[in-house]
């Protein structure tokens, strides 16, 4: 533990993840207001102590809104990244392991889909599905597929050619029980800093795509749908994006920076190059 | 000799392709081992010694079944290891194990010492844990270290206690053939001591037998009792242990004990030093493997390999000069030239 926290990188990443994923909690207990509670009495207000960060065009508040779009932000992270690793990581060592012909396979089709720019490609997706969180969340975690399948042959192959993977062999471990038992628990690090580092890219490619009305849709309260919505009334009212425009890259920099930290103490070797 | 021996392995050959791809026919052979064979019995330690890339080292892995040979059998306690289905293969293999070379690279950094020890194990039904800590406390200490060292991890010791730890992993399923893949030569001379020590008195509490690959004569001379010298992939020498420094029959064994620093300066150096490098196993000289780099080379030599026979009781030689005298003989009695009509 020492070891982590003695990482600024890490530390200050940590902080910061942390209070979004307190904030997403806490929104599912309590939130000051409703956050889709309208009240034509409220519209457009300005930070007060009513509302600390106002209210937006339907009066609805902009704390309660925020905290509950952080269970959302919360939700995709966890979701891409899980489709990204599993599939990826199943995919990426059959790649290391399979053959030859799987391999080629394997790593042709991620170049494929590393081709297309990662926002086409969801809008794409979301275009053919119709547009919705679980689609957005599909579209991001589809896109995630060969981030992790080509890490994942990567580290595998190497830790592949390491002699206690012969070792175990020679004691008569079987193939499965070798990935198992020495190259999933091998690969692990580099999987987390990058699964860490992909939760702060899918809040954000959320964001955008809701923005674009490609993701959550009204009246569920989405930093990306909010910013959307502030944007007719930037004149007059710009607190109504600058809060959820702070929420989105508080999130992003608090991940992102748990992911460098988690690189500079899991893989020392990698920030003495940087 | 009746008795049936542990290993026996018959004309094994390996070759590895270069380059290929998928859909493309490899550029060329490498030629790792060439028809190599050799028995070892219960108890027996058989060295095999050889300058790098010479194939000892795959010799090690084919027995294991870690690699397939391309052609050749070796038969374990007299059943075909090739041809068994690969259940029964797995579970003869429990009776052979492996030391290597680097006891950095051999253990797993994510795993404790206990669960490095007891790994074997789970090749077939593991004992239940408070059963698999017993046993790694009895490998642990009879390796010399101690109980409490179970829990930590493989980065927390030295080089000679990592390869302690590496020997008690592979006599943790009291297999009778360990295969020791240079397992001191990673490490300093003073630790290398013990380690082989610790090998010997192994191998007599448990009646183990070794194949020893070394590049280290003495090494190879203290621990065991059969030598074969391997050159290019083939084994051009076998002799007892305790004979073959003493009167090497084959001129590249001459050149490996005369490289053999010895503390004695007033002990004279031996006749010849080897010059060149060994030839790429990928384009094989013709003929014995040996002979570009061989300073007793005549006409035979490049034409026709030669067969390995018996030269004098328990010792082989592959070399057209063999007639049993040892080197010496003709060497002395004449140069270079000379001796082919003797043996013509």
């Amino acid at each position: 533990m020492r070891r982590f926290f003695g990482n600024k990188n890490f530390t200050v990443g940590f902080l910061l993840s942390a209070a979004v994923v307190l904030a997403a909690a806490l929104s599912l207990l309590w939130t000051p207001y409703d956050p889709n509670r309208m009240s034509a009495l409220e519209r457009l207000e300005g930070p007060s102590l009513r509302h600390p960060l106002g209210t937006d065009q339907y009066g609805r508040d902009t704390l309660s809104r925020i905290l509950a779009g952080a269970v959302n932000s919360i939700l995709v992270g966890l979701v891409t990244v899980a489709i990204g690793l599993v599939l990826g990581v199943a995919l990426g060592l059959l790649a290391a392991y399979g053959g030859r012909a799987a391999d080629e396979a394997i790593m042709r089709l991620a170049d494929l889909l590393f081709g297309f720019p990662a926002v086409l490609t969801a809008i794409l997706i979301t275009s053919i599905l119709g547009p919705s969180m679980v689609n957005a969340m599909l579209a991001i975690g589809i896109f995630y597929i060969p981030v992790f399948a080509r890490l994942t042959r990567a580290v595998a192959r190497v830790v592949w050619e390491k002699e206690f993977i012969a070792a175990a062999r020679a004691s008569g471990i079987g193939e499965l029980a070798i990935v198992r038992r020495h190259v999933l628990p091998n690969i692990l690090s580099p999987l987390l800093i990058q699964g860490t580092i992909q939760f702060a890219v899918a809040i954000l490619a959320e964001a955008g795509l809701s923005y674009l009305g490609l993701g959550t849709q009204p009246p569920h309260a989405s930093w990306g749908r909010m910013l959307n919505e502030a944007q007719t009334f930037l004149d007059t009212s710009p607190w109504m994006a600058i809060f959820p425009g702070l929420a989105i890259a508080w999130a992003v920099l608090g991940f992102n920076l748990m992911g460098d930290g988690l690189r500079d103490v899991l893989d020392p070797k990698m920030a003495r190059l940087r | 000799m009746t008795e049936r021996p542990l290993v026996r392995a018959v004309d094994l050959t390996k070759r590895f392709p270069i380059g290929g791809g998928l859909f493309r026919r490899p550029r060329a052979w490498l030629q790792a081992v060439n028809g190599v064979s050799f028995a070892i019995s219960r108890g027996e330690s058989l060295g095999l010694v050889g300058e790098s890339g010479c194939g000892k080292s795959t010799i090690g892995r084919m027995l294991l079944g870690l690699i397939p040979p391309t052609s050749g059998t070796i038969a374990f306690d007299g059943i075909d290891i090739g041809k068994l289905p690969r259940a029964e293969f797995l579970r003869l293999r429990r009776r052979m194990q492996v030391i290597f070379q680097d006891p950095y690279a051999s253990l797993d950094p994510r795993m404790t010492v206990e669960a490095i020890v007891t790994e074997p194990l789970f090749a077939g039904r593991p004992p239940r844990r408070a059963e698999r800590r017993r046993i790694a406390a009895g490998l642990i200490e009879r390796v010399g270290l101690r109980a409490s060292d179970l829990d930590r991890y493989p980065h927390e010791f030295s080089g000679g206690q990592r390869q302690r730890i590496g020997i008690a992993r592979a006599l943790c399923v009291r297999p009778e053939l360990i295969v020791a893949d240079e397992p001191v030569s990673a490490l300093d001379v003073s630790i290398q001591a013990q380690v082989i020590n610790l090998l010997q008195d192994l191998q007599r509490d448990f009646g183990l037998a070794y194949l020893f690959i070394s590049h280290d004569l003495s090494v190879v001379e203290h621990l065991c009792r059969r030598v074969a010298v391997m050159y290019l992939g083939a084994i051009v020498e076998t002799a007892p242990a305790w004979d073959f420094s003493r009167r090497p029959l084959h001129p590249y064994t001459e050149a490996l004990v005369a490289a053999v620093p010895v503390p004695d300066v007033r002990r004279p150096r031996p006749p010849f030093r080897m010059e060149g490098d060994v030839p790429s196993p990928i384009d094989p000289p013709p003929g014995c493997p040996f002979h570009p780099r061989c300073p007793y080379a005549f006409d035979p030599c490049p034409r026709a390999t030669p067969p390995l026979v018996e030269a004098a009781p328990g010792r082989e030689v592959a070399c057209w000069l063999n007639d049993g005298r040892g080197l010496s003989a003709p060497a002395t009695a004449s140069p270079s030239p000379a001796k082919g009509e003797l043996h013509a």
